[in-house]
């Protein structure tokens, strides 16, 4: 892991709730991968004080983009960047998805800024050919992100939402079961950014026999590994063992997380 | 570092290069990705339980106006894992190790210390005396004098390496503490550990710390940590290591000049995975622009 100044050459307002940003990658030297993230400093002041996770949203050859949901001080302040200004950021940080070779369709279950995480992994199986399926849930269509992006990658995407009341487990339970699962062979699920959707994607996966695997999202200090505030359990066997979010994920076998 | 300037400092008869070292519980093996260990005046552990233990209810860290709250529960493999695991990772470095220890009762302390003091790449102990004292109702061993005294020189008589107590600031009198821990036989006074804080979402109305409670860290502690080194550099000969929200190489002289022989670094890590040496850096311009040649010159040299 290292400390990086990019140079920021986009953040702009996508929605009334997410912003995306652009920043040059050329000096990296490192491979990102889809689920892997970048503890972002959002400010020069000590408020906010801590970085801020962010995962990538899409990785190009020289440039990396977010997608982050404005919620709080940080990413309030993150607003503030402006192209030209540099972002202090740390990372490419923890493990990435694995997405088989072998595969041919893949789920992509994602709620809210979860399809930040997602879109990467869309991204990465369009360049393996393989094709995604994806349920976007979200609060609202205007809520909605990336949908056209992932289109672009061959995604097959449904749309859910909770203002048009189809946003509940069991219509989404209901699509992928006679909508997707009916009539296509699913080789692997990937999820992130909902709870109740990733007890759904866990419980589905198990049902079906299919591999899956979850990006998870905590509360973290160092990002380093260092402090152990971002533990989760996972399950070994018939027992379980904490683990760091930070450093061991952010992205588990999704039959191994224990969803609290 | 500049040839003409030493940097050395001792805490009673380990002598460290420099004077700057991790906070326990804010450092581990994967930093050598980011830090070159080798630099460190010594290396500093997360502090070691007898047991394996798992931690406090999540969230374990949230962040306040120029620091934060931890209430990480001190999460450990036990001190078998520690041998075993933890230490190996950091031996192949120069930097001498000072293990950090942590204990539900004394004779688990006195425990712990003995089978650490065998180990010959442990360097010296620093005893967290902070953390809560199951057998007293939950009070840190480090709140009352009587019990510092005594946990200190039961660990004494099963070591001669060096013992460092790091003294809870969440006391009446921080001074009464650093004179027992002298007398019970310590060779040095971390001062100090994080303060007890509380944070509240104001939408919500629940704390921000699933543990309820936690530590407060960051530079916002900083003026009450150079009080404290002052306070008990006045009552006590011996080596101070100033803890609690340095950020800069400034920060962490200005301690010294409190009183302190050495200063440990935690959240400045994580806002900054260089910080460590960063703050070595400046330390060194700071005594070619003052033309220091012996940084102990600097240790108690308050003009009041």
């Amino acid at each position: 892991m290292q400390r990086h100044l990019a140079n920021v050459l986009s953040n702009k307002q996508v929605s009334s709730r997410y912003w995306h940003m652009v920043v040059d990658s050329t000096n990296l030297n490192k491979t990102v991968n889809p689920g892997q993230f970048f503890q972002v400093r959002c400010a020069d002041t000590y408020f906010p004080f801590l970085r801020r996770p962010l995962s990538v949203y899409r990785i190009n050859e020289n440039t990396i983009e977010f997608l982050y949901l404005v919620k709080g001080q940080g990413t309030s302040a993150m607003t503030k960047i402006q192209a030209g200004h540099s972002l202090d950021m740390m990372g490419p940080v923890g493990e990435g998805f694995r997405l088989d070779r072998s595969a041919q369709n893949i789920l992509l279950v994602a709620r809210g800024v979860g399809v930040a995480t997602l879109a990467a992994v869309a991204q990465a199986a369009y360049r393996q050919g393989v094709k995604s399926y994806a349920i976007m849930s979200a609060r609202s269509r205007d809520d909605l992100l990336a949908i056209e992006f992932l289109e672009d990658y061959g995604a097959e995407v449904f749309i859910v939402t909770e203002d048009e009341g189809t946003s509940d487990v069991e219509n989404v339970k209901r699509i992928i079961k006679e909508d997707i699962c009916a009539t296509t062979v699913i080789d692997a699920i990937y999820t992130c950014g909902s709870r109740r959707l990733s007890k759904l994607s866990q419980s589905i996966a198990n049902e079906l026999h299919i591999p899956g695997e979850i990006a998870l999202e905590e509360h973290m200090g160092c990002g380093m590994g260092a402090c152990f505030s971002c533990v989760c359990d996972i399950r070994e066997g018939d027992t379980t063992k904490s683990v760091r979010v930070c450093t061991e994920g952010p992205v588990f076998p999704l039959d191994k997380v224990v969803m609290e | 570092m500049t040839s003409s300037k030493n940097m050395q400092v001792t805490i009673g008869d380990l002598t460290l290069k420099n004077p700057i070292m991790p906070a326990s519980g804010a450092f581990g093996p994967e930093m050598e990705q980011a830090l070159d260990f080798d630099r460190l005046g010594a290396i500093v552990p997360k502090s070691i339980t007898k047991f394996p233990q798992p931690g406090n209810a999540k969230p374990r860290v949230c962040e306040t106006n120029g620091g934060m709250i931890n209430s990480i529960g001190i999460q450990s493999k036990g001190v078998e894992h520690f041998l075993s695991h933890t230490i190996p990772a950091f031996e192949k470095y120069q930097s001498p190790i000072i293990a950090s220890v942590s204990a539900e009762s004394i004779e688990e302390f006195v425990d712990v210390s003995a089978t650490l003091a065998n180990q010959a790449s442990i360097r010296g102990l620093e005893l967290n005396i902070s953390c809560p004292n199951l057998k007293g109702d939950g009070k840190a061993f480090g709140m009352d004098a009587t019990i510092t005294r005594e946990l200190i020189s039961q660990v004494r008589e099963v070591t001669t390496k060096p013992i460092i107590a790091k003294l809870t600031p969440n006391v009446t009198s921080i001074q009464d503490i650093a004179i027992a821990a002298e007398q019970g036989g310590a060779d040095g006074l971390n001062v100090a550990n994080t303060m007890l804080a509380m944070a509240i979402d104001v939408d919500t109305r629940k704390p921000l710390i699933g543990n309820v409670m936690g530590g407060f860290s960051g530079p916002a502690v900083k003026p009450i940590i150079v009080r404290m080194i002052y306070q008990v550099a006045q009552v006590s000969s011996l080596p101070i290591i100033g803890c609690g929200g340095v950020m800069s190489g400034r920060d962490a002289i200005e301690m010294m000049i409190a009183g302190a022989s050495a200063v440990q670094v935690g959240t400045a890590s994580f806002i900054n995975p260089t910080a460590l040496t960063d703050i070595l850096t400046e330390i060194e311009e700071y005594m070619e622009q003052n033309e220091i040649i012996e940084i102990e010159e600097l240790i108690g040299s308050i003009i009041i």
